[in-house]
């Protein structure tokens, strides 16, 4: 039976959370998400599916109950903004190390430093290029809408077992504020222990007789098994690279030109092809969905047939160096932003395109 | 020698199933070996190897998960308690145990130390308290005593410029959230018996949920002391237990 809601962004993660049979959140307060363990408490799903909720001392103390709680097979997650997420880029590091399943939010707000409690985009290259230390990546979902804050939560989780890596949902705080209706899933069962132990024989689950201990853990002193990990790693994002990349195309079938956007500032480029069209402009969008793996391929393909394209972002200009990386300057790119919480308007935008692009 | 001894009624010692077969590690003389293996005769004699996960550190007990034959965990520096939280809240049936040094717990890890403690996470916290970095090359510890030279205060710990030695199981007894808190060593057959009872308390409190049970055992290093093994069991005795003494901080009813 499927209901629809009016919710905000926020409470549409933790809606998902509990809905999906997720087993544990663990966070601390930060605006703009604090809705999100708010309506985690208020619902009390411990007292529903057993979902374990609690708030921790610190982003740092969170995501390394992630660790815990992801080493036993178990679906847990956490979520912040922006300087939180710094503060967790150490545990994720160990965490894609390990090898261990989680989701991480991440409603981004403008830094640097404590920056603003508004919504940005600047926390691209954080997410996608690394954060913490070492070789890894996350598998990075960038909602656009309120309906996907709520799929991307199961569909983090799904991808995230599936290869044994960290996915985050890259927001920001206006996808995280904003209210749109909602449809919700009905209630899935907790995965039970005797699943996990089955499923997962990777996972702590209480040492079975006969056979050897598990052991989480991203150590290994000896450099050439260090190196092995490492190999396994990589051929691991490959492959998450060549079947996992998703994306959105509007009005590209014609389009000339195109803009490069994700989450709220796809929202604002919908407008402005509108407003753009109207003006006998042919302009049409590519929402990447995922971040990383980010869409590099169909970029290539759509620069042999366009004039230009404009990354729109709440940055100084980050994911056009992945959209130039993809179109190898086969095309005229450029990069339109503005930052530190200001969201840009769609007559911006679409200025933006005509000085830089088409007239530049 | 005959093989016919070898029978079960002449048997004094044996290897307990729940130490695995590797050759530790540890320097010889060093408490991390003996602490190790009395840690696994309470889960073997228990009946809990099954039902128990082990949190490694990061110091000289970061390889602990090659020497438990339970399912462990390796934790980042100083947060065992936070793995140790949410495993033992997913998996409330299970035996749970962080294992961790002074750098690890009293200083880069304090905050999760200290909130682990204050939330009542029924658990057992096993801390190694032997005043030094072991495994960095014998640096100064937030436990390390006044005067007392390392490689990070090579003219004796100055306290009015480094700061004072960190009595964190006196803060932690002090906490609600704890039900179990005593000071152990085992550097003598007797204190290792001693010791023992106690890490069997601490584990056998985890049945009525009763909160944390926090071991300290003070140990000795003897590769970063830069004495002999016996010379710093003396050293221990004079110098360590002088600070922190032996004995029941806290037994709750």
């Amino acid at each position: 039976m499927k209901e629809l809601r009016l919710m905000k962004g926020n409470e549409a993660i933790a809606e998902a959370a509990i809905r999906y049979g997720v087993d544990g959140y663990f966070g601390y307060p930060i605006t703009p998400q604090s809705e999100i363990l708010e309506h985690l408490m208020a619902e009390e799903p411990y007292k529903k599916t057993g979902m374990v909720v609690l708030q921790a001392e610190s982003e740092v103390a969170s995501i390394n109950m992630v660790y815990g709680g992801a080493a036993c097979g178990k679906r847990v997650m956490t979520t912040s903004s922006s300087p939180g997420i710094s503060l967790m880029q150490e545990g994720l590091s160990y965490i894609a190390g390990a090898e261990l399943p989680c989701l991480v939010v991440n409603v981004v707000r403008g830094g640097p430093g404590l920056g603003t409690i508004q919504p940005s985009q600047a926390d691209y290259f954080q997410t996608t290029k690394g954060g913490g230390h070492g070789d890894y990546r996350l598998i990075t979902l960038a909602p656009a809408s309120v309906q996907e804050m709520y799929d991307f939560v199961g569909l983090g989780f799904d991808l995230a077992f599936k290869y044994r890596n960290p996915a985050m949902i890259l927001s920001d705080g206006v996808i995280g504020q904003v209210m749109e209706k909602v449809q919700i899933e009905d209630y899935k069962p907790r995965w039970t222990d005797e699943y996990i132990k089955k499923s997962f024989p990777w996972a702590t689950t209480g040492k079975n007789p006969g056979k050897p201990h598990i052991i989480i853990t991203s150590l290994e002193l000896d450099s050439e098994k260090q190196e092995k990990v490492n190999i396994h790693l990589q051929k691991k994002y490959k492959e998450c690279q060549e079947k996992e990349v998703r994306y959105e195309m509007i009005h590209c079938d014609d389009a000339e030109y195109i803009f490069v956007a994700y989450g709220s500032s796809a929202r604002i480029c919908q407008k402005a092809i509108q407003l753009g069209r109207e003006k006998g402009i042919k302009v049409g969008l590519l929402r990447p969905i995922t971040l990383w793996p980010f869409p590099s391929k169909i970029l290539g393909e759509l620069a042999g047939k366009v004039k230009g394209m404009l990354s729109v972002e709440m940055s100084a200009g980050q994911m056009v160096e992945d959209v130039l990386l993809a179109t190898k300057h086969k095309v005229k790119v450029d990069h339109f932003g503005r930052f530190g919480g200001i969201i840009p308007t769609p007559q911006e935008v679409l200025h933006a395109l005509e000085t830089k692009i088409i007239g530049g | 020698m005959s093989k016919d001894i070898i029978k079960p009624e002449n048997l004094v010692y044996r290897r307990t199933p729940v130490l695995t077969k590797n050759t530790m590690h540890y320097c010889p003389g060093c408490g991390h070996g003996t602490t190790h293996r009395i840690v696994a005769e309470v889960i073997e004699e228990m009946g809990i190897q099954e039902q128990t996960i082990g949190i490694a550190p990061v110091g000289c007990a970061v390889l602990a998960y090659n020497y438990f034959e339970v399912d462990m965990q390796e934790a980042a520096h100083g947060r065992a308690p936070a793995l140790a939280t949410a495993v033992k809240r997913l998996k409330p049936d299970f035996f749970v145990f962080s294992y961790q040094g002074d750098g690890d717990l009293a200083a880069i890890g304090t905050a999760e130390t200290i909130h682990a403690c204050n939330r009542g996470e029924n658990i057992t916290m096993i801390f190694i308290n032997n005043g030094i970095y072991g495994m960095t090359g014998g640096q100064m510890a937030p436990t390390t005593l006044e005067d007392m030279k390392t490689a990070t205060s090579p003219y004796g710990r100055d306290i009015a410029m480094m700061g004072n030695p960190l009595k964190i199981t006196e803060i932690v007894a002090q906490l609600p959230g704890t039900c179990y808190v005593t000071r152990q060593a085992v550097y003598t057959p007797a204190l290792v018996r001693k010791c023992k009872r106690a890490i069997r308390q601490a584990f056998e409190n985890q049945k009525e949920n009763k909160g944390v049970s926090f071991v300290e055992v003070v140990s000795n290093c003897n590769s970063g002391w830069k004495m002999t093994p016996v010379a710093a069991n003396q050293w221990l005795e004079e110098n360590m237990l002088a600070f922190y003494p032996l004995g029941d901080l806290k037994v709750s009813k």
